[in-house]
């Protein structure tokens, strides 16, 4: 077979990264630590530019096990940028709280590197090592605070969940190709095209699969883990886990949907619908009631995983336009959000919501960063969320799964309340006290920056969407 | 230029909460800023050409294509007016908080963005433009209340957010409704060729779109939002309330729901009519109860605002011009007594009516303020409130005559409320408490004479304002009579 080893460079210059920073750390005498992140991020950005040797082609490789394309290419791009701006977002928390920072940036980085197999896997096989390396990479992080009880607890349940999830994944796998004697993507819908009556044994494994990405993406009722362990896992790993994770699993999902089990929509829609219901409703619901910052965040996020099944449950071009759309506008937005997290952290340790009183008498850039951000999650106007949102509803309304889309308006109502529990904290509570509270230029660099994406993509969306149009063109769409 | 109107203040706010040095120069910025809106909103309406029925100044251009959504911005003989009304309160509304010690660059900050969601509703041309606008100023105005706010103030901020959100929720669905039968949003497009509602029908849409526009009104009995709101409000805050933001409800069902439903808004007229009526008793009747200066000035805005529909329920030339320039008239004189009342308790350090009095002999210029606002509202002949009202019942008796005759009484009820208050806080005996207070200052009197000059020239002369507004909402009558009837 000859393989065009050229289209795997961004996979090598990434793998290469990985291992430079294991190595250097070894030299690096403990007080240069600090340059850690800085190696790690010049690995990303020139991991970066090196996709762009590969932007514009359109390949299979190993007989469409690995794929290079449009679709690919976007989420690399995009994952990149949020592994960016996550080595910016944790090197303060890390020296401050972390030891071995090392291995932190190393397992970062394969975990990027799995993230970005992930988004080129065209094969049921591909897609689950991508996966698996990416969930080993984050059972260390989340446990990385190995001397906090609750850290480690968090990494335990995590590994744990995650064993059994890749495991109902796996047999899930293993009976669709039982049934159907294929594992490529587009086997699979060839396999499903050409035959009337769908076998069982495929629905079965069908269903597996559905609640082996479930507990990935914390879809209602597989979301039991996420809160204990966003709330146990070092700050800036909770935002990787909320972020990243859901995105690239996402990414995943659309592409196996689209390209493999498009033919069998009837059977699945109906199935991903109501999770994406039960999903919106719970955790919206059960936000309102948290009180530390960031299981608040962690329910919100499984709400916005409820949004973002909608694009999966209505598969057209508009729809997965529009999710990829809202991945990119939530994850701005969440960002942002958990980057004021981690920095108020770093500098009172705190993490109630009532502890975020009056914080805009203390640090008015801060706060009004995170109040956009949350309006943004919100889906307020003028922010991301806004636009990501309507343009996700009205595709999915456009698939005629209107009831869908008054589940998710509701829902996104009820957020706003706990949303707004914060924003009256920050701005209405009294501070303990007065002192006003200094960020560092990195700090005050990456909230700008997150800060003017969630504004700049509700307000002028149109060349991310014209990108996002590029990327989709690539999925075939049932008709 | 229309976008120059719309974002000016909102990017003047932006520097000048990073730029302003000291207190000083926010207030003096803020001041800059709201002025020269004020100037380009003054050339838009005096360069509009009223014999063109299409929208002029008008900006254009995809938003987000898939959608067909627009930034569409223009003006026209009804919204000219109203940005004219906006630019002017948006400067009394910074002159009136010359004093805000507390928090006072947050303040200006809050204020300027207020006023750019305000002014964008009036102007957008496109649906979801629009609701966007709608929803920029809930934040901004959640904000004021609840932080410079007086009384229970964080409990009617809250009640205020809540009440808007759940309207504009419904707001939003008639809009997608409207979206997904005619592929656009655009509000131009979709008056003149009227898209046959699938989904749901046309009524259903109506009524989805008039919530939202009835809350912000407030049409009994969406009301109660608004009382808590206006009193607990800072005076900026009330004046912008008072004065404009409850114009964009009146605004909305001239420019979507009868616009785009003329033969709904037709089939249920009398529906309107009635909600108009009991507004119009309800919020007069109410008005005798309250001991609050401004929970009193807020009842009868809701009075007053029942004049507005009751216009507009008419469905003729005559009475939506009154109507509208009811709409004008209203926003220049309760703003103007919501600064008074505003004055009043920085002064007396109470509203508590019981506890005025006498307060005349003190400060004898707020007390003409009073008279004159007062007296404009119950419409006294050559002040902007009797051109209007007039108007109104021209329009409306020929249509709904019980129903004119018992709006009529709503009119006496008001003259008798707004006498017996004046008596109760500015004349009688003068209390030995207040005697150390002072009048109003030169910056406090500034915006007050300003409202004054508008609410006589119109008074006076109304075409300045009623040829416009006859001009902006010819096509609208003009949809009626296609409609039947």
């Amino acid at each position: 077979m000859n393989v065009d080893f050229a289209l795997f460079i961004p996979e090598f210059v990434m793998a290469g990264m990985a291992l430079v920073v294991l190595t250097v750390d070894l030299f690096l005498p403990q007080d240069r630590k600090h340059w850690l992140p800085y190696i790690a991020l010049v690995g990303i950005l020139g991991t970066m530019g090196s996709v762009f040797t590969i932007a514009g082609k359109s390949e299979e490789l190993y007989g469409g096990l690995f794929l290079v394309d449009n679709f690919a290419v976007f989420f690399k791009v995009f994952l990149l940028a949020v592994g960016a701006f996550m080595v910016l977002a944790s090197a303060e928390y890390v020296k401050k709280n972390l030891t071995r920072p090392g291995e932190f940036y190393g397992i970062l980085l394969f975990s990027i590197l799995a993230m970005m197999t992930m988004t080129a896997a065209g094969e049921l096989l591909t897609a689950y090592i991508s996966l698996e390396l990416f969930s080993f990479s984050l059972y260390i992080l989340a446990s990385y605070a190995i001397h906090r009880p609750k850290s480690v607890e968090a990494g335990l349940k995590y590994i744990l969940v995650g064993a059994f999830s890749s495991a109902i994944l796996l047999y899930g796998l293993s009976l669709i190709y039982g049934s159907l004697g294929t594992t490529t993507f587009s086997g699979i819908a060839d396999a499903l095209a050409g035959n009337d009556d769908i076998p069982v044994a495929f629905l079965a494994g069908l269903v597996l699969v559905v609640v082996g990405f479930g507990f990935k993406i914390t879809a209602v009722p597989f979301h039991m883990w996420a809160p204990d362990v966003y709330e146990g896992a070092p700050t800036p790993v909770t935002a990787y886990l909320a972020v990243a994770s859901k995105a690239v699993s996402f990414a995943l999902l659309l592409r196996l949907f689209a390209m493999a089990f498009g033919p069998a929509m009837d059977e699945w829609r109906p199935i991903i619908a109501g999770l994406a219901a039960a999903t919106i409703v719970l955790g919206n619901l059960v936000a309102m009631a948290q009180h530390n910052i960031k299981r608040m965040l962690a329910y919100s996020s499984i709400g916005q995983a409820g949004y973002l099944l909608m694009g999966i449950a209505a598969l057209s071009p508009l729809a997965s336009n529009g999710l990829l759309f809202h991945i990119v506008g939530y994850s701005a937005a969440n960002f942002a959000a958990f980057a004021c997290i981690i920095a108020y952290e770093n500098l009172t340790g705190k993490e109630e919501i009532s502890d975020y009183a009056g914080l805009s008498r203390r640090q008015p850039f801060m706060a009004l960063v995170l109040s956009g951000a949350l309006f943004s999650l919100a889906g307020l106007p003028v922010f991301a969320g806004f636009a990501t949102k309507f343009y996700l509803f009205a595709a999915v309304g456009n698939e005629g799964l209107l009831w869908l889309v008054i589940v998710a308006v509701a829902g996104s109502l009820v957020s706003l309340y706990y949303y707004l529990m914060v924003i009256k904290q920050i701005y209405l509570g009294e501070p303990e006290e007065d002192e006003p509270l200094r960020l560092s230029v990195s700090t005050v660099g990456l909230l700008g920056a997150l800060g003017a994406a969630v504004v700049i993509f509700g307000v002028y969306p149109g060349p991310l969407i014209n990108l996002i149009e590029k990327a989709t063109a690539v999925l075939p769409m049932p008709v | 230029m229309l976008t120059a109107i719309v974002f000016l203040p909102a990017v003047g706010a932006i520097l000048m909460a990073l730029l302003a040095r000291s207190d000083r120069q926010v207030r003096f910025l803020s001041l800059l800023i709201t002025l020269s809106v004020l100037v380009l909103a003054l050339v838009v309406w005096a360069t509009i050409d009223l014999d063109d029925p299409n929208p002029q100044w008008v900006q254009r251009y995809q938003w987000i294509s898939a959608f067909d959504v627009q930034y569409f911005l223009g003006v026209d003989g009804l919204s000219a007016p109203l940005l004219g009304l906006t630019g002017l309160l948006g400067v009394a509304a910074v002159l009136i908080s010359w004093g805000i010690k507390h928090r006072t660059r947050e303040f200006f900050f809050w204020l300027l963005i207020l006023q750019t969601g305000i002014t964008g509703v009036f102007v957008s041309l496109d649906l979801l433009l629009f609701f966007m606008f709608w929803e920029v100023e809930l934040i901004p105005m959640f904000l004021l209340i609840s932080i410079w706010g007086s009384g229970r103030r964080e409990y009617s901020a809250m009640k205020f957010l809540l009440y808007t959100m759940l309207s504009s929720a419904l707001m939003l669905a008639g809009m997608l409704v409207l979206y997904f039968s005619a592929g656009t949003f655009d509000m131009i497009a979709l008056r003149d060729a009227p898209p046959s509602i699938a989904l749901i029908t046309a009524p259903g849409v109506f009524f989805l779109l008039l919530a939202a526009f009835a809350v912000k009104l407030p049409v009994w009995p969406f009301h109660t939002w608004l009382p808590d709101a206006h009193t607990d409000a800072p005076t900026a805050a009330s004046v912008m309330l008072a004065g404009v933001m409850l114009k964009m409800g009146a605004y909305g069902i001239f420019r979507i729901c009868i616009s785009l439903f003329p033969e709904v808004a037709r089939d249920y007229s009398d529906l309107l009519v009635t909600l108009a009526v009991v507004s119009v008793l309800y919020g007069a009747v109410m008005v005798f109860r309250q001991h609050d200066l401004k929970r009193l000035i807020a009842y009868s805005s809701i009075s007053h605002m029942g004049f507005v529909l009751l216009g507009i329920a008419s469905l003729g030339q005559v009475g939506m011009t009154g109507a509208a320039m009811q709409m004008f008239a209203h926003g220049t004189i309760t703003a103007m007594l919501f600064m008074v009342a505003g004055l009043v308790y920085e002064k007396a350090h109470t509203r508590h009516i019981p506890d005025l009095g006498g307060l005349a002999s003190r400060m004898p210029l707020l007390t003409i303020a009073f008279m004159i606002a007062g007296l404009a509202a119950l419409g006294l002949p050559s002040m902007s409130g009797f051109v209007a009202e007039i108007l109104i019942f021209l329009g409306s008796f020929g249509v709904y005559r019980e129903a004119t005759i018992l709006a009529m009484f709503g009119l006496v009820l008001s003259a008798g409320y707004i006498l017996w208050t004046a008596q109760r806080v500015f004349f009688g005996p003068e209390k030995p408490r207040f005697a150390a207070i002072g009048d109003v200052t030169l910056v406090e009197a500034a915006p007050l004479a300003g409202m004054i000059a508008a609410i006589m020239v119109v008074g006076i002369y109304p075409s300045f304002v009623t040829d416009f507004f006859d001009a902006g909402l010819a096509p609208i009558v003009d949809l009626l009579g296609a409609a039947g009837g």
